[in-house]
């Protein structure tokens, strides 16, 4: 095993020492990325990612197919392991998950009814009564508490990710890492669920990771955009519109502008 | 709604046909279209159904049938049922023994008949071994395949959310695996009826089966033919019980919920 990688894997651990060093609340880091490079054999798809996330930022990362958006993504959340640098963690609070993971798909257990699918994202933190109870009201506030008993096989495919959303909140998560979740939705219900997933994180405060290709939705939803080009960060830029933010106002379609002029070179 | 919709939907539909058959059978016997030494009216059967009963014999040969069946079916079953989950939730287990099983499977298992008999005579144990050997099987492919088919997402994503091994087995694998074992379940039921008719016939000295060759010895065609249609009732039975497991299980399934 590479030294890097050992050094990497036990600051996956947990440094508390560095996390506290880093003062107020308001100012307390989420993440940090610490020249991550990341090798599939040969292939680099990762090449030195530095990313420095203060608790509660909603970060957008964009980036072409294939740019290593998503394994990113995957590091963040534990799936996988980096070939190099560091990745640490400010410090776990009592009683919530670290890092939640929204996939692409709503991945529910269609042998399970909604709430238990719910109650899912409780493992190891609540369960019985408790967690029945929790994830009732996690529904309510996706919105879909009268539909708790049903099997997600009714669902439609904006519902079955409202669930989805909801098994990853109910732990309460310090980090949610979002990779396209909104990807095979149609266009209203598109929207529909950002608004939804703005309200519960101005709700939650916790700090979201969404990995998008569109543009339009990262500029609607984030505090910063981050723009990965050939595994590195090719662009940071903060979005500083005030919310509720209005889709398809001057002001958010100029930053899309910008974005959209870095990613195909027009700058 | 019509007669004939209401019918299928409460499952009588499912009946009409057979009676049909008996009461055409039954009219073609008195007609004298089929002479009664190759195929006895109806209520012929239904006598020797009636005197076979009150005689005692017809209940104790279908429960040694029954008893022989279900004996063989458990074991082999839970044999093959083991065997599939552990090659399919282990590569080296399937490595180690699912080359072996495709081979024996290509043997058909009645062919081992004159082997079993010179093994263990015309015992109980023959009749067990090839009941078990048939239905071990369509319960090990079909778990294993289950297992196998389980959506890899799914199985991710339990990882994700922190469920160890025993809570990913329970909560995602088996249940993602159940509806193909119930393919195996109800397939295998099929083969244990088979086995047993098969064995029986050949060497027995009590069953459903050895009946049925009493009677042709004694030529008594009535019983033959009620040997007969027993053997598809409780073919019917157990498949039934089957679906109803099935149902109960796999209330889930879209294809199995009430649209």
């Amino acid at each position: 095993m590479p030294a890097a990688t050992l050094t990497a894997a036990r600051s996956l651990v947990a440094t508390p020492a560095t996390a506290r060093t880093i003062g107020s609340v308001e100012g307390r880091r989420a993440f940090a990325f610490k020249e991550v490079g990341k090798r599939f054999g040969d292939k680099i798809v990762l090449d030195g990612i530095s990313l420095d996330v203060r608790a509660g930022q909603f970060l957008a990362v964009i980036g072409k197919s294939g740019c290593g958006k998503s394994t990113l993504l995957r590091l963040l959340a534990g799936l996988d392991r980096p070939s190099g640098g560091s990745l640490t963690f400010g410090a776990a609070e009592e009683g919530h998950s670290r890092t939640r993971f929204m996939f692409q798909e709503p991945r529910l257990l269609p042998w399970a009814s909604v709430v238990k699918n719910v109650e899912i994202g409780l493992t190891g933190i609540a369960g019985g009564a408790d967690a029945r109870r929790r994830a009732l009201a996690m529904l309510e506030e996706v919105g879909l508490a009268d539909r708790a008993d049903e099997w997600p096989s009714v669902l439609s495919g904006g519902q079955k990710q409202r669930v989805a959303l909801a098994r990853a909140l109910v732990g309460q998560p310090q980090i949610l890492a979002l990779d396209e979740p909104l990807g095979a939705l149609d266009a209203l219900t598109r929207i529909e669920m950002q608004q939804l997933l703005e309200r519960i994180w101005l709700d939650q405060k916790f700090t979201a990771v969404l990995v998008t290709h569109d543009v339009g939705e990262a500029v609607a939803l984030a505090d910063r955009v981050v723009v990965i080009g050939a595994g590195r960060v090719a662009l940071d830029l903060d979005v500083p519109v005030a919310r509720p933010r209005r889709h398809g106002s001057a002001e958010l379609a100029h930053i899309e502008g910008t974005i959209l002029d870095h990613l195909f070179n027009r700058a | 709604m019509s007669l004939a919709a209401r019918l299928a939907r409460n499952g009588t539909a499912g009946w009409l046909l057979p009676a049909a058959i008996i009461a055409g059978w039954e009219a073609a016997a008195r007609a004298g279209l089929i002479p009664a030494n190759v195929l006895p009216a109806p209520s012929q059967v239904a006598e020797a159904f009636w005197r076979l009963t009150l005689s005692g014999e017809l209940i104790r040969n279908i429960g040694v049938s029954t008893l022989r069946a279900l004996s063989g079916f458990a074991i082999g079953g839970s044999i093959g049922f083991a065997l599939g989950l552990a090659n399919g939730l282990s590569a080296l287990s399937r490595g180690l023994t699912d080359t072996t099983l495709q081979m024996i499977r290509n043997i058909p298992h009645l062919a081992l008949i004159p082997l079993v008999i010179l093994w263990f005579g015309i015992d109980e144990e023959a009749k067990l071994f090839l009941v078990a050997l048939g239905v071990f099987f369509p319960i090990y492919v079909n778990t294993l395949l289950g297992i196998q088919s389980v959506d890899p997402q799914l199985v991710e994503m339990g990882r994700v959310y922190g469920l160890d091994r025993r809570a990913l087995f329970f909560r995602v694998i088996l249940p993602g695996a159940l509806p193909s074992i119930f393919v195996g379940l109800r397939y295998a039921l099929g083969i244990m009826w088979l086995t047993l008719i098969v064995a029986e016939t050949i060497s027995a000295s009590s069953g459903l089966g050895y009946m049925a060759m009493q009677a042709r010895e004694f030529l008594l065609i009535d019983v033959v033919v009620l040997s007969i249609l027993i053997y598809a009732l409780l073919g019917k039975l157990a498949d039934s019980l089957a679906r109803l497991l099935e149902r109960l299980s796999l209330g889930w399934h879209p294809a199995f919920q009430k649209g």
